[in-house]
């Protein structure tokens, strides 16, 4: 029979208001929101509008990764350094020094007695990885081999790297958002993406150089420059980019790092007038830097900035109230820039640009335009032609399109989704679905008429059959959307989103609403036949 | 009001018939495809070859793509394709990639606003790196197989697997006639390609699970008929349905096209090839191909599911 029950047109009802009632910012707009909703008590205005992607607002979006390659040589150099200090408290010198490889150290230890005594020790260095999600993984730092003849390796295991890399990203993330938006107003979105990835979108901005400005890792060190006839195996060759460039000779030793800074500002040297960065170390660093001034008053030491030597003054006398400056023939807008760098924090990695997508604002907002003048030309021939087709049936079919837009733009508000171009081209082919959902349900009734039934009898067996063929045929759609969200990025993903959703409209209008007018019309007008 | 019938009542078009010329027609088609595919190969965009792509507008009235040229050959980033795009005030340049990995791809867009900013505005820049891109490619070719793959499943269960096989043979044959597509009109394939693609497919399916429903419903309902008149038959009821519905997608793809700017217009262009060509493929390729399958009238085709939709239609017709 061709029933509706109370209760489930009351439903339908409450889902359509409940529909328009979310819908309501993105459809208005946050200014004629307010000016609307502006008495309303707060807890009663819908919030959460359909967000435009990049594409639509403009803006930068940057992908990153990290360095895995420099990741990887810093924590052979610190695990030199580690070793080091070991065999140095025991009192053991390795024939030929701590040598370094790709994924790890290696040295030589001829005395057996001395081996053993050490070994321990260095066993001690392997420390168990742990994982902020998975707590103790049962895996160790670093794997220690001997392999024999004295010879003994330490390989940093993949753990340890990966837990490392995915470490350094988080931290990173942090601080990108300090340095991209000091202020908290540009809405900044920085997410990880797999291990080794951050994605970096900012909405507004016009110019990606801003961005990949504050992409700088600012890792800052202070070395001695190396005396001659130094080891060979602890010094190392950077480029040197004050007095005319040229490389520089200095230790591998870090002896204070950027991470013991308290502050740093722009300001300008009192004797020659350069804009300078000045600083200030906390307790830790201040004593590590008064006690090396004081052992080597007299001597160069180095001011390293991302690997690159960019200072190298003479220590004069000790200082010991943990406060210096850089300088380095800067700007005042490179001195500046300089100083948010330190003030961040280093990164703890460097990374690199492996994708970029920047859209104007202007272009964005063409965009706009263009897609809904589409979609508004679009809609109208649909319309006209659905009209055409069907007469009051073709009505019926365009308000229960109108609703499915509703519920389609519900929906996403609700999820918080984005909408992107490929978006707006998905919303178009769900509408496109949505009347073939009415067509099915029509010609089904027309040819259930054509056979000889009565007017009920098509109704009822036209809605009936055709709904089985657009849940099956839907399902099929539905399945190639869910992979589709599944293994595409950006913009596949932003299409995806728009037409699963737009599939599951388009069954539950189809099995509620058009069933509900149809039923309506027939109470109304009691035809002995459809007009179809 | 005289309501618009594009397909007349009772019509009897003989669609088996029809695929003694259909049949050759859809070789010949995927034969070209191929060829083409492999002669000309696609324009694939940066999304899977990576590269630098910057749209320019001009600050001034009109662009000056032959000063852009000689300014961009002199920065030494290999071969530059300028070109104009949709007015005379702007320009596409399309960089390859560049030796030294993704480091020296990220300088191209800083040389390139040295080099252009005064005079032109910085409309859009995409940059994508070599490992990127490959990832790309990875991700969508999975994507696409993996959709195929989940919906012949589907469709196995949901029917027997000669309906399963002959949807699959539909969607390969319009995959590649797309793909021919995208050969033959150089249009450019991107991220945005794969997802028309995808979307082809799904209604391409939705196209032809249409009809073997109704191919389904018919042979439980005769069992009397031969196997030929009855695939004609179920053409013939559906007809109506599967052209209204077409003509509809194609309206709102067509003003798409025109009015949705350069951005989406391949997009559209592939997807309005894609309905035509899904469409067809459901009426001459999908069905008659059904034939040679063996599908036997009278065997209770689709039994288990077939027993239930039985109960369902019964109950709800009495």
């Amino acid at each position: 029979m061709f029933r509706q029950s109370t209760l489930k047109t009351v439903l339908i009802a409450f889902t359509l208001f409940f529909a328009a009632y979310v819908s309501l910012p993105t459809m208005l707009g946050p200014e004629r929101m307010k000016a609307i909703t502006g008495m309303l008590p707060s807890f009663l205005v819908p919030k959460g509008a359909i967000k435009l992607g990049l594409d639509l607002r403009g803006g930068v979006h940057v992908m990153l990764e990290t360095d895995r390659a420099g990741l990887t040589r810093d924590l052979v150099r610190q695990l030199q350094e580690d070793v080091r200090r070991v065999l140095r408290n025991e009192r053991v010198a390795p024939t030929g020094g701590i040598v370094a490889q790709s994924r790890g150290v290696s040295f030589r230890v001829t005395d057996a007695a001395a081996r053993t005594r050490i070994l321990p020790k260095i066993q001690e260095l392997s420390v168990p990885v742990s994982n902020s999600v998975l707590g103790n993984t049962g895996q160790r730092s670093l794997e220690v081999v001997d392999l024999g003849d004295g010879l003994i390796q330490l390989l940093i295991t993949d753990a340890e790297l990966n837990e490392r890399i995915r470490r350094a990203v988080d931290q990173s993330i942090e601080i990108f958002r300090r340095r991209i938006d000091p202020e908290g107003v540009k809405e900044p979105s920085i997410q990880r993406q797999g291990l080794d990835r951050i994605v970096v979108q900012v909405p507004g901005a016009q110019n990606s150089k801003e961005i990949t400005d504050v992409l700088q890792p600012g890792k800052l060190e202070f070395r001695m420059v190396a005396e001659p006839g130094a080891n060979p195996a602890e010094i190392e060759t950077l480029p040197y980019t004050d007095e005319g460039g040229g490389t520089i000779q200095v230790e591998r030793r870090v002896l204070v790092r950027g991470e013991d800074l308290t502050s740093a500002e722009p300001t300008f040297d009192q004797r020659t007038g350069e804009p300078v960065v000045s600083f200030r170390f906390n307790v830790k660093g201040a004593q590590a830097f008064a006690k090396v001034t004081t052992e080597n008053v007299g001597k160069p030491f180095a001011i390293i900035l991302d690997n690159k030597v960019i200072s190298a003054p003479r220590i004069i006398s000790p200082i010991t109230q943990g406060q210096g400056q850089i300088s380095g023939r800067f700007t005042v807008e490179r001195a500046n820039a300089l100083s948010i760098l330190l003030r961040s924090g280093a990164l703890p990695a460097s990374f690199t640009l492996v994708e970029e997508r920047t859209v104007g604002a202007g272009l964005g907002a063409d965009s706009i335009d263009a897609a809904v003048v589409a979609s508004i030309v679009s809609l109208v021939a649909v319309s006209i032609f659905t009209l055409a087709t069907y007469g009051v049936f073709g009505v019926i079919a365009l308000v229960a399109l109108t609703v499915n837009f509703l519920l389609l733009i519900a929906l996403m508000a609700l999820l918080g989704s984005t909408l992107t171009l490929p978006g707006i081209a998905g919303i178009v082919l769900t509408l496109a679905i949505a009347v073939d959902s009415n067509v099915l349900i029509y010609e089904r009734i027309r040819e259930e008429q054509a056979a000889g039934r009565s007017a009920i009898s098509s109704l009822d067996s036209g809605f009936t059959r055709a709904l089985a063929t657009i849940l099956d045929a839907n399902i099929t759609s539905f399945l190639a959307s869910a992979i589709l969200y599944l293994v595409g990025t950006g913009a596949v993903k932003g299409f995806a989103v728009t037409t699963s959703l737009g599939i599951a409209t388009t069954i539950f209008t189809a099995f509620t609403l058009t069933r509900m007018m149809v039923a309506a019309w027939y109470r109304w007008f009691k035809p002995k036949s459809v007009p179809i | 009001m005289k309501l618009l019938r594009l397909v007349p009542d009772n019509t009897r078009f003989g669609f088996m018939r029809f695929r003694r010329v259909s049949f050759p027609l859809s070789a010949l088609l995927s034969i070209v495809s191929v060829v083409t595919f492999i002669w000309l190969g696609m324009n694939v965009g940066i999304d899977f070859k990576g590269g630098t792509v910057v749209e320019l507008q001009a600050r001034s009235d009109r662009a000056n793509i032959a000063q852009i040229r000689e300014t961009a050959s002199g920065l030494n980033l290999g071969d530059v394709e300028v070109q104009e795009f949709g007015s005379p005030r702007e320009v596409v340049l399309r960089v390859g990639l560049q030796e030294g990995g993704d480091a020296a791809q990220a300088q191209v867009v800083n040389k390139l606003r040295t080099a252009f900013e005064a005079t032109y505005e910085f409309r859009r820049v995409e940059v994508v790196g070599p490992r990127v891109s490959q990832e790309l490619v990875q991700n969508g070719t999975i994507g696409v197989l993996l959709a195929i793959m989940v919906i012949l499943i589907y469709l196995w269960f949901r029917y027997e697997w000669q309906f399963a096989v002959g949807a699959v043979i539909a969607t390969m044959h319009d995959l590649v006639l797309t793909i021919g597509f995208y050969a033959v009109t150089q249009i450019q394939f991107d991220q945005t390609s794969i997802a028309a693609i995808l979307t082809i497919i799904g209604y391409s399916l939705n196209d032809t699970v249409v009809v073997y429903d109704r191919v389904r419903e018919l042979l439980r309902k005769y069992k009397k008929i031969g196997l030929h008149e009855l695939l004609d038959l179920s053409m013939n009821s559906t007809l109506s349905r599967t052209v209204i519905t077409s003509i509809t997608a194609i309206l709102a793809l067509i003003a798409l096209a025109i009015f949705g700017g350069d951005t989406i217009q391949g997009f559209c262009l592939a997807m309005l090839f894609g309905i035509v060509v899904g469409t067809y493929s459901s009426i001459f390729v999908a069905a008659p191909i059904l034939i040679y399958l063996g599908v036997r009238v009278g065997e209770g085709v689709g039994a288990a599911a077939g027993n239930a939709d039985k109960t369902v239609n019964s109950g709800a017709t009495k």
